[in-house]
């Protein structure tokens, strides 16, 4: 497997990326929005006590997690449902270029900008979070090992786990907007998780992130197989829809 | 340089491709002729290595097309022109042979002079910085052949090069296929439904509707449909001149009108005897002409049976 290879596949949907708004606009206004907005609901409830604020917190913390699963759906679909719409797999798959290499390239080309700015957004995050918290809390929140651990390991497979799923879909879709829809409904699990965590239900510590990474680990393995047998140029070129 | 044997490709119960059996010598231009929906893409498809086959075998300089190694080895060295030329629209003309220079492992050197080599060739290098979205169809195909010459290949597959292009950019493209051929020793592997444009670039053509119906030169083909026919044309056609013609025991007569139509195997020795027969006979020939067949002829009677 030649990387470099990857690489030039990666580059060219960068080039690519940078001329279409919608993927733009998505990768800084969603990432802004949530790192800005989420401080500035506890800002504007002075009643909270400092629990109610420890809870928001953790909850907002895994709202990364769900940012790195919908963060790539868009720019994997444009990835590899671009390629179909204009016709450019036959001749990309004609250079000597192994399917693994084309596979590993598109993933890098949606993941890579997508972790750079959940990692952006999340240090606006934890600067106004704590700017907003410190007389509350009496102490820097953020970051603490929980956000350490979701950043390092969760929103990586996260982000992953959305990439591979989008490959799947793009099998079956000729369209981007159905391909976002379709991959959107599965982050469905993610506003549960968030749910449970906002209603202080289940709390957020090492031990469940170490279940949720380990289950998003699982669900990464078993999708990246069957992502690379559908990304298999016999069945691009006849059996893609 | 190219070689197939029996070479097949299934798709559920449909039998798109069926047995070919054939040999593309190196350097030389092979056209492969047939109607849509006869396997012409497939085969292509086959031979690049971006399917796989049901059965039979086929190799590409050496190299086996079912062999993952060797499939990268095959891919190195040809280049492809597919059926919808597949350019990155969001890119320029320059950036989109760029990337493929480079996926091609071609040196940074030899890509750049390349990129500019064709793209001038093309007409395209004052347009080398505008996005390929808004270039025209005909812009767009020059580019594509562009592209699958990037990297020098040593085979290249064109499906449909002139399909949509004007008269001009046709006979550019006509002229650089030649061109490729006499310079640097290109086999080509010509899909196209265009019948002139195979007789005036093969040097050998197939006729195909799944399997293999004919191959051979252009003339080796137009010869097999029915060899030659002289047409004379007399002023009336008398009982004198047809018992006269029927006594040198002709291959084939038709007599239309006053036309007659006579099959001859070697033409100047025959038709002497044959004007001289209707003149004796009283006739008084206006035209004599000679009918050879067509390569139109040849693939309509492989391809729909029709004599």
């Amino acid at each position: 497997m030649k990387f470099w290879k990857s690489w030039v596949i990666a580059n060219k949907d960068f080039k690519i990326f940078r001329k279409k708004k919608r993927i733009i606009y998505s990768l800084i206004i969603i990432p802004l929005f949530i790192s800005i907005g989420l401080p500035l609901v506890i800002s504007t409830d002075k009643t909270m006590s400092t629990g109610d604020i420890m809870v928001f917190l953790n909850a907002f913390s895994f709202f990364y997690i769900i940012l790195a699963y919908i963060l790539p759906n868009t720019l994997s679909s444009y990835s590899i449902i671009g390629e179909k719409i204009e016709h450019s797999l036959e001749p990309l798959l004609a250079t000597p270029l192994t399917d693994g290499e084309l596979l590993f390239g598109k993933t890098i080309a949606s993941f890579l900008p997508c972790v750079l700015m959940i990692y952006l957004g999340s240090v606006i995050f934890m600067f106004l979070t704590d700017l907003i918290t410190y007389n509350n809390v009496g102490q820097i929140f953020l970051p603490n090992w929980n956000m350490a651990f979701i950043l390092l390991c969760a929103v990586p497979l996260s982000s992953l786990l959305s990439i591979e799923l989008n490959i799947i879909i793009s099998s079956k879709v000729n369209d981007i907007r159905t391909a976002n829809q379709l991959g959107i409904i599965l982050f469905i699990p993610f506003i549960a998780m968030y749910m449970l965590l906002v209603s202080n239900i289940v709390s957020l510590n090492i031990l469940n992130l170490f279940v949720i990474s380990l289950a998003l680990l699982i669900l990464d393995i078993f999708f990246f197989f069957l992502s690379k047998t559908i990304f298999h140029r016999d069945k691009i070129l006849t059996k893609w829809k | 340089m190219i070689v197939t044997k029996n070479l097949t490709r299934k798709f559920g119960d449909l039998t798109a491709v069926d047995g070919i059996t054939l040999e593309v010598k190196d350097g030389e231009i092979f056209g492969f002729l047939g109607p849509n929906g006869a396997g012409k893409t497939t085969t292509m498809r086959m031979l690049c290595c971006l399917i796989s086959k049901t059965s039979g075998e086929a190799q590409i300089a050496g190299y086996d097309i079912d062999d993952p190694e060797d499939s990268l080895k095959i891919r190195k060295i040809i280049g492809l022109l597919p059926e919808n030329v597949g350019l990155y629209n969001d890119l320029s003309a320059y950036d989109n042979l760029d990337f493929y220079g480079k996926l091609y492992e071609c040196p940074e050197t030899q890509r750049k002079e390349n990129i500019r080599h064709f793209l001038e060739l093309m007409d395209l290098w004052d347009k080398r910085k505008v996005n390929v979205g808004s270039f025209s169809k005909g812009m767009k195909q020059k580019l594509a052949i562009a592209r699958a010459l990037i990297h020098d290949p040593q085979i290249l597959f064109l499906d449909e090069p002139t399909a949509n292009l004007d008269p001009e950019a046709a006979k550019k493209v006509r002229d650089f296929i030649l061109q490729l051929k006499k310079e640097k020793n290109t086999t080509i592997f010509l899909n196209t439904h265009n019948l002139d444009e195979a007789q005036r670039v093969c040097d050998k053509i197939g006729i195909f509707n799944t399997h293999l119906l004919a191959s051979g030169t252009p003339e080796e083909l137009e010869e097999s449909v029915w060899g030659e026919k002289t047409i004379i044309q007399v002023e009336t056609v008398s009982e004198g001149i047809i018992e006269a013609l029927n006594k040198l025991s002709l291959l084939n007569m038709v007599v239309d009108n006053n036309k007659i139509t006579i099959d001859v195997s070697n033409g100047e020795e025959e038709n002497p005897i044959i004007v001289n027969a209707i003149i004796e006979a009283g006739g008084k020939v206006q035209y004599v002409n000679r009918l050879s067949p067509t390569l139109e002829d040849a693939y309509l009677k492989f391809v729909r049976g029709l004599d």
